[in-house]
């Protein structure tokens, strides 16, 4: 009797021991089809690492973004794992908030990851600080059958005149064919996004090389006039309030003849299920002006471990778990080639079974591989990013801005005031952050 | 005549009045509405006939787990209107029944801290929760929500408790009343109406709390304002699966306010003794 006790008090002993030792991870996420995909799937991280156990907390993205930042600056040590984008890597990096990733594993190939994409999450210590789940560029998805109504053909490099042309050719309001659906909504990642990576192509840029800012030059007038009368001649009603959603909806129901946005949609738009128009999809590189720069984005979301976690060991075999090759393989066993996170690794965009599933698969690595965010405009830039400026003041800014371009589009002001404010509202903003001496 | 003149009137404003109920209620009629859509159908513009699909609701139950953010919002709403009750039913009693000159002030200085934006305190109460260890923690939010509803629960039994006459609690003491006894017998049944609408009140604004719910929680202590929060998101339709977590959300605290309605509106609308 006594012997049995003794045997049931190490067994339970062992089986608490045992729970005590398994470490829970805190992964904040946002709700993005693919990191959806990921949590269904975590089954086979936890079998392979029974002492880890994920937890998982969804957030819109700019409460995420407020989130985490507090979490990070307080060190209040609620997370192990982040979700976090391209303009907070070397930002957070050089404040010392996230963790280098140096333990990846052997086989993670980390030379496999996309240059473009890598160079945006490697810090000035050449380290890797985040490791990129998704990545996107930005292309133009067009309606073939419309253009060819319009008596015209996408070429796979087009300018922007063509897409003016275009756009205002193929614009059928009588039956609510909008020539071409942009963004319009405010904000740094939405209506900006956009614009600032066409303000490359037109050789505009946020600031010179002393940060002073730059929208009184003329490239910034080419660029907004260009948009605000394309949109008006041919985008749809109400385009001030478009975002990325809104567009998506207006592409698939078959109201719009072109519209430029992220390369991840295109798998949205030729999804027979949700969209009417799904064989009907062409692909086409971001248009350009002749300068020698598109206008096409560089994004990625990432997965990041922030300094003050105390599971980084923990932490980093997850990280590397949800940005192998592997991963890539198992989402391609369970859903199918064309569902796998696009936009990271260059062996994906060799494989044949990719290839074949997603149609937009060269035009993809082709958008991503033309973006340079050290360089991403003609003249010289102090500043890293394409459609974004890696410093703080940018989300602030970047949305003042982007409520500027919006009044423009919407008509409660001109294009000429808007860009006077803006440029005021820059220069306070730079000389308050002591980049303007 | 006159009562035909009287019955036009009553009629009249009966129809503004649905009309006001309807424009306020319609939100969330709308929202439920929403939540019977397909995503495709959810974004394509105003309509109010859905296809009754019940996609949303199964896509949101797959995706997080409704019971355990639900149980998180009642032990909070719940524990934190309780915990302001037994602070504030004292407080309220001893401002009302022997009020000093300092009392009007106190009371507008409770008031005033719900003017500041809460924000502004986002960072020392943050590193305060952190110290204490208070993060993601049950415990900790209710007592965040306590001290954020206190003012108005204060206020709400001070207004009640003024309108029973002190006569009654000075026949109480006469006859040999304790205060506590004079507390717990006398004043708190003749403010049962207005304590039972305070309580309920409370719990409504403890369970749409969504600043500090969302802030201060990640897994453990998440009420069911964050399992809202997460359903948005910045590429991909999501209006249908959103309106289908609100709706799980809210149907708890609709179907209570509905069944205790007629002792809500009691409460607000008479005072003790009426």
């Amino acid at each position: 009797m006594k012997l049995k006790t003794l045997l049931l008090g190490a067994c339970s002993a062992f089986v608490i021991a045992g729970f005590a030792q398994a470490e829970t991870l805190t992964i904040a996420t946002v709700n993005n089809g693919d990191m959806v995909r990921m949590q269904g799937l975590t089954e086979d991280f936890t079998k392979a690492n029974p002492d880890i156990q994920l937890e998982w907390v969804t957030l819109e993205e700019n409460v995420l973004r407020e989130r985490v930042t507090t979490d990070i600056a307080t060190k209040g040590g609620q997370y192990d794992v982040l979700t976090i984008g391209t303009y907070e890597v070397p930002i957070w990096a050089k404040q010392g908030w996230l963790l280098p990733l140096d333990n990846l594993g052997a086989d993670y190939d980390v030379d496999d990851l996309l240059p473009a994409i890598r160079s945006g999450l490697t810090g000035d210590d050449g380290k890797l600080y985040a490791a990129p789940f998704y990545g996107e560029s930005s292309m133009v998805m067009y309606r073939k059958d419309l253009m060819e109504k319009a008596g015209l053909t996408m070429p796979d490099a087009p300018t922007w005149e063509f897409i003016n042309e275009a756009a205002r050719k193929m614009t059928d309001r009588a039956n609510d064919i909008n020539g071409i659906c942009l963004r319009g909504k405010a904000g740094w990642g939405e209506n900006m996004a956009f614009l600032t990576a066409t303000s490359n192509a037109f050789g505009a840029r946020w600031f010179d090389e002393s940060w002073k800012p730059q929208f009184d030059q003329p490239e910034w007038k080419n660029t907004l006039d260009m948009y605000v009368k394309l949109m008006n001649d041919a985008g749809p009603q109400g385009a001030s309030s478009n975002g990325f959603n809104e567009n998506l909806a207006l592409f698939q129901q078959g109201k719009c003849g072109m519209w430029i946005d992220a390369t991840v949609a295109a798998s949205f738009v030729t999804n027979p299920n949700d969209s009417t128009v799904a064989d009907k999809v062409g692909f086409a590189l971001a248009p350009d002006t002749g300068l020698g720069k598109r206008g096409n984005w560089l994004w990625a979301w990432n997965l990041a471990i922030p300094a003050g976690t105390q599971k980084a060991e923990a932490a980093e075999k997850f990280v590397s778990w949800a940005t192998s090759k592997k991963y890539l393989e198992l989402v391609a066993e369970k859903e199918g080639w064309a569902n796998v996170p696009p936009g990271t690794r260059t062996s994906l965009y060799n494989n044949p079974e990719y290839q074949k599933a997603a149609p937009f698969a060269k035009m993809t690595l082709d958008s991503i591989n033309a973006a340079d965010p050290k360089a991403p405009s003609v003249k010289p830039v102090p500043y890293v990013g394409v459609q974004f400026v890696a410093i703080p003041e940018f989300q602030g800014l970047g949305t003042t801005v982007g409520q500027l371009f919006s009044a423009a589009l919407a008509g409660q002001m001109t294009v000429d005031d808007a860009l006077a404010q803006a440029q005021t509202a820059a220069t306070r903003e730079m000389t308050r952050g002591g980049y303007i001496k | 005549m006159a009562r035909a003149v009287s019955t036009r009137r009553t009629v009249f404003f009966t129809i503004v009045a649905w009309i006001i109920a309807l424009l306020i209620f319609f939100p969330i009629l709308y929202t439920i509405i929403t939540s019977f859509k397909s995503e495709t159908e959810a974004i394509q513009g105003f309509n109010l006939i859905p296809s009754a699909t019940v996609e949303s609701y199964a896509a949101v139950q797959a995706q997080s787990n409704y019971f355990k953010f639900f149980l998180n919002s009642v032990i909070i709403s719940v524990g934190s209107t309780l915990l302001a009750l037994l602070i504030a039913v004292p407080a309220a009693w001893s401002m009302a029944f022997s009020p000093t000159n300092r009392t009007k002030d106190i009371l507008m200085w409770m008031l005033s801290t719900k003017m500041m934006p809460a924000v502004a305190v986002l960072v020392p109460i943050y590193l305060l929760f952190r110290d204490f260890g208070l993060l993601d923690n049950r415990l900790g939010l209710t007592f965040m929500l306590t001290m954020i509803n206190l003012p108005i629960v204060v206020w709400m039994l001070y207004t009640y408790f003024r309108e029973i006459p002190g006569e009654i609690l000075e026949a109480a003491r006469m006859d040999g009343a304790s205060l506590w006894n004079e507390i717990v017998y006398v004043l708190t049944p003749m403010a049962v109406p207005g304590i039972a609408s305070t309580l309920l009140l409370n719990i409504i604004l403890a369970w749409n709390e969504a600043f500090w719910t969302i802030r201060l929680t990640t897994t453990n202590a998440a009420p069911l304002t964050a399992f809202i929060a997460s359903f948005s998101s910045p590429q991909g339709l999501f209006w249908a699966k959103l309106s289908a977590a609100s709706t799980l959300a809210i149907a708890p605290i609709l179907i209570m306010g509905w069944f205790s309605q007629k002792q809500l509106v009691r409460g607000l609308t008479f005072g003790a003794v009426k």
